[in-house]
């Protein structure tokens, strides 16, 4: 028998313990979004479910479609026609979405996609995992296209990102993927939000295909066979991204203020590199934790406040590396950056985290035990 | 049949030469204008309008609407 | 039959890019003088497919989008499930219907939505050159089928219209050509019944057109609308499928 939901609603509030898939399902339908369309696929069925429930009772459209591929393609129309859209999946089926989010970053169409990773490559398995960075960061899809791509660290930011994702996605008119991973999707912790949260306000389409009705035809598409038309578009493109970049880029950071040792870490690697930080600190070592909250556009302002003097950087990821490539990137010179990653569905432990870093720290001369 | 009026346009720039309509004109009216549009490509042209009818069927073969027929068979 | 021949209102005037006696241009001309007759053309919402008639939307007076190959059916259930007043309707060539698209062509049918389908079936891919496609006959010679189409090696030509005919949400089904006036309007009417099923919500309807591809077929115009009634028809025969 499933445990019943305690939801208690005192001043306004409401809160109850949640999985971070449904609290991820509760922020689009609190965003105003009535179309979903997902597959199964673990460890994000919980959300599949949820939105079944939830969306016939705020008479939203629920379709469980044939394949991840239907999906997203269902999203692009119910976007086209104006709608509020989102799908979800986890890696293997957010591979089969990329032609379809390439086609609606390609006709600028808003919609927000979820992903809640686990092991690869292949089939995997379905730990959680972080290993789909490069996909969801550096266009997964063909084409010079971007998506902003939030990346909770908690049940309660499941909610809030992908609440704020649908006014992100209308704001642009672009694609916004939650990248999250199974522990986060499957795990409860409480959530809270105002028991009158508005959905963002939500502007006008007058792009939307709704019918001729008093104006001229409209197209929503991505080919343009003349020359040099697509050439412009892609142009228009870059400067929505670089627009994005410049006002979008965010980072949450921890400890940071006098750190000379910065970890880098997001989602659920974040989560247990706080701990690791804190143990650090008890040894003496100045340590500060930088949390990417948007991938895309990454935080990089936020990054180059400590690349001055000599401050040493450790990546913690659940893959092989991928975000450390960006770490290096911005700081420049790959002696400073150490890594510590998990793949395969591996989890980090916080004492590992502490014991890399005391390696890199020795490495770089600054151990704290000096 | 006499005061029937049947007026039949057909678009040389419209035409692809594709021949359907000679084909399906049961009185043989149409035929190649042997000259060829701007595109390059052979064109039809109503040779012989007395014979044409009005009937349509060369518009309903036409996959480019090169024609146009206007009749008002009092 | 007094009275005028002209373009129909819900074309544009857009010279098209298909090839001289392209089954395209017909089947557009009817379908849009079928919508002018409705009175629906400010309530149509299109999805054209990836191959030859991709560009349809230039020729349509009406919204139109693109969908990915294959995933037109998916992408019109997204509109009409949020636009259930609006008429959709998919036009799909062989390729985008019958092969990559095949589970999302099914799969709307087999959920009933209120969609008009209408599948072009020229036997082969036209856009691309010629490639042979689930359509093409056995023994007929493509640019991918060089030995001809041979059943032990390539298959058999797909019947999709009968496939459909077994899904409880599929309503009306019908085949028709064009090789002959009076098949155009035929094909004129079907369509026409189509859209009617859709306006009374009463489920999912497709029109599978026979149509010629002269320029990979490798014959001029008329002798494509000769193999039709010829040839094709003997795989693909005439008339209604399903009409609940």
């Amino acid at each position: 028998m499933k445990a019943k939901k305690e939801r208690t609603q005192e001043k306004g509030k409401i809160r109850y313990l949640s999985t971070g898939n449904e609290a991820c399902g509760e922020g689009a339908i609190r965003a105003g979004c009535r179309f979903y369309a997902g597959y199964p696929i673990t460890p994000q069925n919980e959300l599949t479910a949820y939105m079944s429930k939830r969306m016939e009772e705020e008479n939203g459209i629920f379709i469980q479609a044939e394949s991840e591929l239907a999906a997203i393609s269902m999203v692009h129309g119910a976007s086209a026609a104006g709608a509020r859209a989102m799908t979800s999946s986890s890696s293997p089926g957010i591979s089969l979405k990329q032609e379809g989010i390439s086609y609606m970053a390609g006709a600028e169409l808003p919609c927000v996609i979820v992903n809640v990773m686990r092991g690869g490559p292949g089939l995997g398995n379905i730990s959680p995992a972080q290993s789909d960075y490069f996909q969801a960061t550096k266009g997964g899809g063909h084409g010079d296209y971007k998506m902003i791509v939030l990346a909770p660290e908690t049940v309660q930011e499941m909610f809030d990102f992908t609440h704020k994702a649908f006014s992100l996605a209308d704001q642009y008119n672009i694609p916004v993927m939650i990248l999250a991973d199974g522990m986060l999707g499957q795990m409860m912790e409480p959530l809270e939000f105002s028991a009158d949260i508005q959905p963002p306000a939500e502007p006008e389409k007058p792009w939307a295909l709704t019918g001729a009705r008093g104006r001229e035809p409209l197209s929503k598409k991505s080919l343009f066979l003349g020359p040099g038309v697509l050439e412009k578009h892609n142009d228009k493109l870059r400067e929505k991204h670089d627009e994005i970049s410049l006002r979008e880029a965010c980072a949450e950071e921890y400890r940071t203020q006098d750190a000379n040792f910065v970890i880098c870490a997001y989602g659920t690697a974040a989560r247990i590199a706080r701990a690791s930080v804190d143990k650090l600190r008890e040894k003496g070592v100045k340590a500060g934790l930088l949390r990417p909250v948007t991938l895309w556009p990454f935080p990089e302002e936020a990054l180059k406040k400590h690349i001055s003097g000599e401050t040493a950087f450790l990546t913690v990821e659940m893959s092989l590396g991928q975000m450390v490539e960006d770490i290096e990137r911005i700081v420049g010179d790959r002696k400073r950056v150490g890594f510590y990653g998990r793949a395969g569905g591996g989890i980090p432990e916080e004492d590992e985290i502490v014991e890399r870093a005391l390696m890199v720290l020795d490495k770089s001369g600054k151990g704290a035990r000096k | 049949m006499a005061d029937k009026k049947v007026i039949v346009r057909i678009s040389a720039e419209k035409c692809k030469g594709c021949m359907l309509c000679i084909k399906a004109c049961p009185q043989g009216a149409l035929k190649v204008a042997g000259k060829v549009n701007k595109r390059g490509q052979q064109y039809v042209i109503m040779a012989v309008p007395e014979k044409c009818t009005g009937c349509g069927l060369c518009f309903i073969m036409c996959p480019d609407c090169a024609i146009e027929i206007e009749s008002n068979s009092a | 039959m007094a009275g005028k021949f002209s373009r129909p209102e819900s074309m544009t005037d857009k010279t098209t890019h298909y090839c001289p006696g392209c089954g395209h241009g017909i089947i557009h001309r009817v379908m849009c003088e079928v919508i002018d007759e409705l009175g629906i053309r400010e309530k149509t919402v299109a999805v054209a497919p990836v191959g030859c008639a991709v560009l349809a939307y230039d020729y349509w007076n009406f919204d139109a989008i693109e969908a990915a190959h294959g995933r037109t059916p998916a992408l019109a259930t997204g509109i009409k499930r949020v636009l259930p007043d609006r008429v959709v309707f998919t036009y799909q060539g062989d390729g985008d219907l019958a092969a990559i698209g095949t589970a999302e062509i099914i799969h709307a049918g087999n959920r009933g939505e209120d969609l008009s389908v209408f599948f072009v079936n020229n036997g082969v891919y036209g856009m691309t050159g010629g490639q042979m496609a689930p359509t093409t006959l056995i023994g007929q010679t493509t640019s991918t089928s060089q030995f001809t189409r041979r059943p032990d090696k390539e298959g058999y030509p797909l019947k999709i219209l009968e496939m459909m005919a077994l899904l409880p949400g599929v309503v009306y089904l019908e085949r028709t050509s064009i090789h002959s006036p009076a098949e155009v309007l035929k094909t004129r009417a079907a369509i026409k019944r189509s859209f009617e099923t859709q306006l009374a919500g009463k489920g999912f309807s497709m029109v599978e057109i026979l149509s010629p591809c002269p320029t990979y077929w490798g014959m001029d115009p008329a002798r494509s609308m000769e193999r039709i009634r010829e040839k094709v028809i003997q795989q693909y025969p005439l008339g209604v499928v399903k009409n609940n």
